[in-house]
């Protein structure tokens, strides 16, 4: 109680030295806690991959479709319980900025596969009855004001031409994970209107999502899926859908890194500052430093003193920054609309939050600790006056 | 506890036999205490003497336990504290010594009572037992009316009050105070000079008072010179 309150108004003493340093301490943490839900938003997809999802693509690459037929090949093998296709349509609307993702998919199949898309019974049949209806997720349909009825444009780039689309289901997810920044529609439209403006470029899919019964046996399918198309003119390459979306990631890194390691520089100035602080604090001290030691106090409690007052200050700032991150993320994720299809802070952005400011507190703490418990009393002593 | 002992063992309480002392000052060793010798009865009240820089700050500190002498004999409450290492000797001054400074040293965050705790934090008394002493400390003292006040609140012969309460509440055997009065006008010196008499008579404390203030040393039982180191009576 007594040390508390020793560590306490100690902290206090400089008030605008401490309000400018936790006021730094709460900057550093919320900027690294939003660097790292930004590290998060890019894993989303992986991290909400189904275990019991395999992706069948083209061996040469994921920009060359496959034969639609391949589909009643992969069903018979053993152990597949369904197969569903995608078609990446990459349609833009009123403008390139406007980017979310769209499918072309086999709709009973597909959103069998994904129970995490809640969509409402009368929606569903909606969709089903409407050839050129869409599904579309609650983040894509409140980011462009989309309502049940609205007729989405949208201009081919990989199928070229204007598409028209009615908005005729609106997904929730399951999860707060799940992404709904999705627009799927139907494979048969477009499909059909391939085959009257190019017609080579028919019965073609991107991908297979292969549903299997046995998580377990994930590896062998997708062995036995790749060897039924061996040799053939378009031979496979089967994962599942976490390393598919992991793959996927890769080809962007570097990004990803960037922002992890400003993230750390960020908490490394922040350390540097905090130092700095703790440092100037024990060195205006000296003379009581000294003083509690003529007294008889021991190294232990001037440490203790000095670890209590910098953990105090990393612990208020910190606090403060998390506090701050989640109605900013809120914002941030608000701001940047579908381009992040989940942007939320997890509970292990927070822990590592809280764990950068333990390291702050404690690191900062030990030159000025190491310099008190040093200090030769007498020579302390003459700090005085 | 803070009661009058009269039968306090007549055994010295300081016995310093060819002690010596040096500083190192830009590779030159200065001698700071040529070969000192003299005992401190328990119960008496020494003043040491002696124009600045003649090491009288030194031989307190050597004393007290916060320095250490070069070679000779140091007996203090009947330890030989030349033998102790840091920790040991932390633990004898928590015991044995009380501090009385020059500028109070007194923690400026800490209220009258809280600093006058603050050597109690080392005994492992309950926190309403320290409460208890402290209150009755500063009594002794004449603050009672100002416990909850911060240093910065209290003048400067109250401050030295209260760095006398914080001396004293551990019972130590020995205080030592460096010119205690060394920053005081004459009105508050004359009542520290007061207080610590009264100390010495009334309750037995043993009183090394480095000063060199003639005024101040007249409360002394016994004067001490010391003159470049040396001690010439
Ligand atoms: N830490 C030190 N380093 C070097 N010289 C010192 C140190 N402490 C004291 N001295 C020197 O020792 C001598 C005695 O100092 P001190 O005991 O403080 O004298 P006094 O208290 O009698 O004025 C002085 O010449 C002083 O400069
Ligand atoms: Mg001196």
């Amino acid at each position: 109680m007594y040390l508390l309150k020793l560590i306490l108004r100690n902290a206090l003493r400089h008030k605008l030295r401490t309000l400018l340093t936790v006021l730094g301490l709460l900057v550093a943490i919320l900027s690294f806690g939003l660097l790292q839900t930004v590290v998060d938003a890019w894993y989303t997809g992986a991290n909400s991959a189904a275990p019991d999802r395999l992706v069948t693509r083209s061996a040469v690459s994921l920009v060359v479709p496959l034969p639609v037929h391949y589909r009643d090949k992969i069903r018979a093998i053993d152990g597949v319980r369904s197969v569903a296709s995608a078609n990446w349509f990459a349609g833009v609307y009123q403008e390139p900025k406007n980017f979310f993702p769209q499918f072309a998919i086999d709709p009973v199949t597909y959103l069998t596969m994904y129970p995490e898309y809640r969509i409402h019974p009368d929606q569903l049949r909606d969709f089903m009855r409407d050839r050129k209806g869409a599904v579309i997720g609650r983040k894509l349909a409140d980011t462009y004001g989309f309502k049940l009825g609205d007729v989405v444009p949208l201009k081919g780039t990989i199928f070229a031409g204007n598409w028209e689309f009615v908005v005729r289901a609106i997904y929730e997810g399951a999860t707060p994970k799940t992404d709904t920044s999705q627009f799927f529609f139907h494979w048969e439209y477009l499909n059909e209107t391939v085959r009257t403006r190019a017609p080579q470029r028919a019965n073609q899919v991107g991908v297979f999502v292969v549903q299997v019964s046995d998580v377990s046996r994930a590896a062998e399918i997708s062995a036995t899926i790749d060897a039924q198309f061996r040799n053939s003119p378009a031979e496979t390459l089967t994962e599942t859908e976490k390393a598919f979306q992991i793959g996927f990631i890769k080809q962007t890194e570097a990004i990803v890194i960037a922002i992890r390691i400003v993230s750390f520089v960020v908490i490394f100035i922040i350390l540097a500052v905090m130092a700095n602080t703790m440092a100037m604090t024990a060195r205006e001290r000296i003379a009581e430093h000294a003083t509690l030691k003529a007294l008889g106090f021991g190294p232990g409690f001037l440490g203790g003193l000095i670890f209590g007052e910098s953990l105090a200050i990393a612990f208020a700032g910190s606090a403060l920054g998390v506090l701050l991150t989640f109605p900013v993320a809120e914002w941030f994720g608000a701001k940047m609309g579908t381009l992040f299809p989940v942007f939320e802070v997890s509970g292990d952005t927070v822990w590592l939050q809280f764990a950068c400011a333990l390291v702050v507190g404690v690191a900062a703490a030990v030159v000025p600790a190491r310099r008190a418990a040093q200090v030769r009393i007498v020579e302390g002593l003459r700090a005085v006056g | 506890m803070l009661a009058l002992q009269p039968d306090m063992p007549q055994f010295p309480a300081v016995v310093i036999r060819h002690l010596t002392k040096s500083y190192r000052r830009g590779g030159q060793v200065v001698s700071v205490l040529e070969n000192i010798s003299f005992d401190i009865d328990a119960g008496d009240f020494v003043a040491l003497m002696g124009p600045s820089g003649s090491g009288k700050s030194t031989l307190l500190n050597l004393i007290a336990g916060i320095d250490r002498p070069d070679s000779g004999e140091l007996r203090v409450a009947d330890v030989d504290i030349m033998l102790l290492d840091e920790a040991g000797l932390a633990d004898w001054r928590a015991r044995n010594v009380g501090f009385i400074f020059q500028f109070y040293n007194l923690m400026p965050v800490l209220t009258a009572l809280e600093n006058v705790e603050l050597p109690l934090l080392l005994t492992g008394l309950p926190s309403r037992d320290r409460r208890e002493r402290v209150e009755v400390a500063l009594g002794m003292v004449g603050l009672s009316d100002r416990m909850t006040h911060y240093p910065s609140e209290l003048s400067g012969g109250q401050q030295q009050r209260v760095a006398i309460a914080r001396a004293i509440i551990t019972d130590p055997t020995i205080l030592v105070a460096d010119e205690p009065t060394g920053d005081l006008d004459r009105a508050s010196a004359d009542d520290i000079l007061a207080l610590m008499a009264r100390l010495n008579d009334e309750l037995g404390k043993t009183i090394i008072m480095v000063t060199h203030d003639p005024h101040a040393a007249e409360r002394a039982h016994h004067i001490r010179h010391l003159e470049k180191g040396v001690l010439t009576d």
